[in-house]
């Protein structure tokens, strides 16, 4: 048997023992298992961005921010008693009437669209901006942390409209269900888990095709993509749209598990921990993605359930010792993906970071 | 800071046919005060071969720089087939079918030697063309016949990063003749090679001419000497000499300023 038929033996075995996870697994961890899967959909978009593309984003909290205060702000309305125009925090800060942009989201066809396209377009904007400017490495990075901090900043100033510090919270109905229900924890828990593995597969497929492999030419040599007469440009502006696609969709899965989106689950230190999250995982693995996600978040339930001031050094900790001991991260410790594939890729001194 | 201003050759306008591939004309490139390119003026004729010599700093890779848009001209024009292309994007210049090797092997080393060539040779560079698993059959063919062109086809599937530094620079210029572009600009193609490899490099290059122009760049003089071909030295950013590597050897002005010292 080869070995990346067992690999897909493994994969499956894994997508089956997930999917079974309702019937042995207490209430309180397939909760937290859901909730975490939702948040390997930023890891695997990271994947693409950082892994295939080279390209460090350290504000993906803002694209997760943006899905998660779509369908918030859709679960607001969908809420709201007869007689109410505007949530009740609107009515607290003297809003006399509700936003159009809030009233967008009152269909929940839109809301759903708005969590992929909204971040999906806000990323591609951003990067036709910075990549036109051939900004990268170590710049792009700084840039978009600073894209985080001002997205949590704008956040909690607008309290009016984004109901501030608090964020969004004290969901009642998605779409018609009683989100309260028994039923909806575990119909959100499968729906979750297949959103998960089809946009693994989707990624996956991403990553195999042509389009795949010019993302990983820029990454290893940008230049010599350039000077071969193509515009590495458009790869790049897509492979960031599609990581902020991504990480909105967990966005909005994870305010549907937690019941809350706010500026503390955006910004800075949140988006330092999903790229964590990928490069414990490996950051060239989209499984990995998803066992880094599980693995760094459960650590940190358990972490901050004993000693929640001792997370952020454990977090650093663990970054450290997966950038020293474990630069492929948990994938690094398994062959590579195919056998056609002797050899791993050589660190360059030119690797665009 | 300005070269003098080019009038057009008005035998150029008369007759196409005789338009030479590629004309840089009285090119300036001023980086603060220093000339790396210094009224720079050398014509290539269609389907021949170019080598350009000259001691460090002479502007050698400038001059590709130059030619390929990383650099662009302070004052002058880059014609290529009669177009000034100087204020081109570089992708619009390889299109219009200008490509160059690198001094340090520019492989793409997360990718398979296959893959490298595949992402040459397509012509269509569109990033929408990019979403299929499959190249054109047409890419396909072109791939694996330079893959017999630079012998490599027995390293098909190696990864890039794994090959030899030989076998990267053969590699890399397979990747140039893939694109098929028209001319090729070959920046130090034996930097790092033994003997031996130098002179694989030399047949293969010498196989190229005819169906490209070929500029090569290089400092060994036994691999100018197996390549043959029309010979320019260059000198603090201008042509010094032009000739057959016989007379420009010969010529005392030469040997002083460059064969004449020990190579480092």
């Amino acid at each position: 048997m080869t070995l990346p038929s067992l690999k897909a033996i493994g994969l499956l075995a894994a997508v089956a023992l997930a999917a079974a996870a309702p019937f042995y697994l207490s209430g309180y961890n397939l909760s937290l298992t859901g909730r975490f899967l939702a948040l390997s959909l930023t890891a695997m978009g990271l994947v693409l961005l950082w892994g295939e593309g080279g390209i460090l984003s350290l504000g993906q909290g803002v694209f997760f921010g943006l899905g998660g205060y779509a369908i918030a702000m859709h679960l607001k309305l969908a809420g709201l008693e007869t007689g109410e125009v505007m949530p009740d925090f609107m009515v607290w800060s003297n809003l006399k009437a509700l936003p159009w942009w809030w009233s967008l989201f009152k269909n929940p066809l839109a809301a759903l669209l708005g969590v992929v396209v909204v971040p999906a377009a806000v990323a591609a904007a951003f990067g036709w901006l910075v990549f036109r400017r051939r900004i990268g490495g170590v710049y792009f990075a700084l840039i978009t942390q600073a894209l985080a901090l001002a997205f949590a900043t704008l956040l909690i100033s607008q309290q009016a409209y984004t109901g501030g510090f608090n964020g969004l919270t004290n969901y009642k109905v998605l779409f018609g269900f009683n989100m309260n229900s028994q039923g909806f924890a575990m119909g959100l828990y499968w729906t979750t888990l297949a959103v998960v593995t089809l946009a693994g597969v989707g990624a996956w497929m991403l990553t195999r095709s042509r389009f795949g492999k010019l993302l990983r030419a820029t990454r290893d040599n940008t230049n010599r993509v350039r000077f071969l007469g193509y515009d590495p440009t458009p790869y790049k502006i897509i492979a960031f749209a599609v990581a902020g696609a991504l990480a909105g969709l967990s966005g909005a899965l994870f305010a549907l598990h937690a019941g809350v989106i706010s500026p503390a689950l955006v910004g800075v230190v949140p988006s330092i921990e999903m790229v964590v999250w990928a490069a414990v995982g490996g950051r060239a693995s989209l499984p990995g993605a998803v066992a880094g996600a599980l693995l760094v978040n459960f650590a940190k339930d358990k972490v901050s359930s004993a000693a929640p001031e001792f997370w952020l050094y454990a977090l650093g900790l663990i970054f450290i010792l997966v950038v020293t001991a474990l630069p492929k991260g948990l994938a690094g410790l398994f062959p590579e993906g195919s056998l056609k594939r002797p050899a791993p890729p050589e660190p360059e001194a030119e690797v665009a970071a | 800071m300005t070269g003098p201003v080019a009038v057009p050759e008005p035998a150029v306008a008369a007759a196409p046919a005789g338009l030479p591939l590629l004309r840089i004309d009285h090119v300036t490139v001023d980086f603060d005060g220093f000339k790396a390119l210094n009224d720079l003026d050398l014509t290539i004729q269609a389907g021949t071969l170019t080598v350009v010599i000259g001691p460090n700093g002479a502007g050698k890779s400038t001059m590709c720089d130059t030619v390929i848009g990383r650099v662009r001209p302070t004052s002058g024009r880059i014609l290529f087939r009669g177009e000034d292309i100087s204020r081109q994007p570089e992708h619009g210049i390889v299109g219009r079918g200008i490509c160059r090797k690198f001094q340090t092997p520019g492989v793409l080393v997360g990718l398979s030697v296959y893959e490298n060539l595949v992402i040459a040779a397509t012509q269509d560079r569109r990033w929408w063309k990019s979403l299929t698993f499959q190249p054109p059959r047409a890419v396909r063919e072109k791939a694996e016949a330079v893959l017999e062109t630079v012998g490599l086809a027995d390293r098909r599937e190696a990864l890039a990063g794994a090959l030899s530094h030989g076998e990267k620079q053969w590699l890399e210029i397979g990747m140039v003749v893939a694109t098929d572009a028209e001319l090729l600009l070959l920046d130090e193609p034996t930097a790092g090679m033994g003997a031996a490899e130098s002179t694989r490099t030399a047949e293969i290059i010498r196989d190229l001419i005819g169906a490209h122009s070929v500029l090569v760049i290089d400092h060994d003089i036994d691999f100018v000497e197996q390549l043959g071909g029309h010979v320019a030295v260059l000198h603090q950013g201008s042509v010094f000499k032009e000739g057959s590597l016989a007379q420009v050897r010969n010529d005392p002005d030469v040997a002083s300023i460059y064969l004449g010292r020990p190579k480092a």
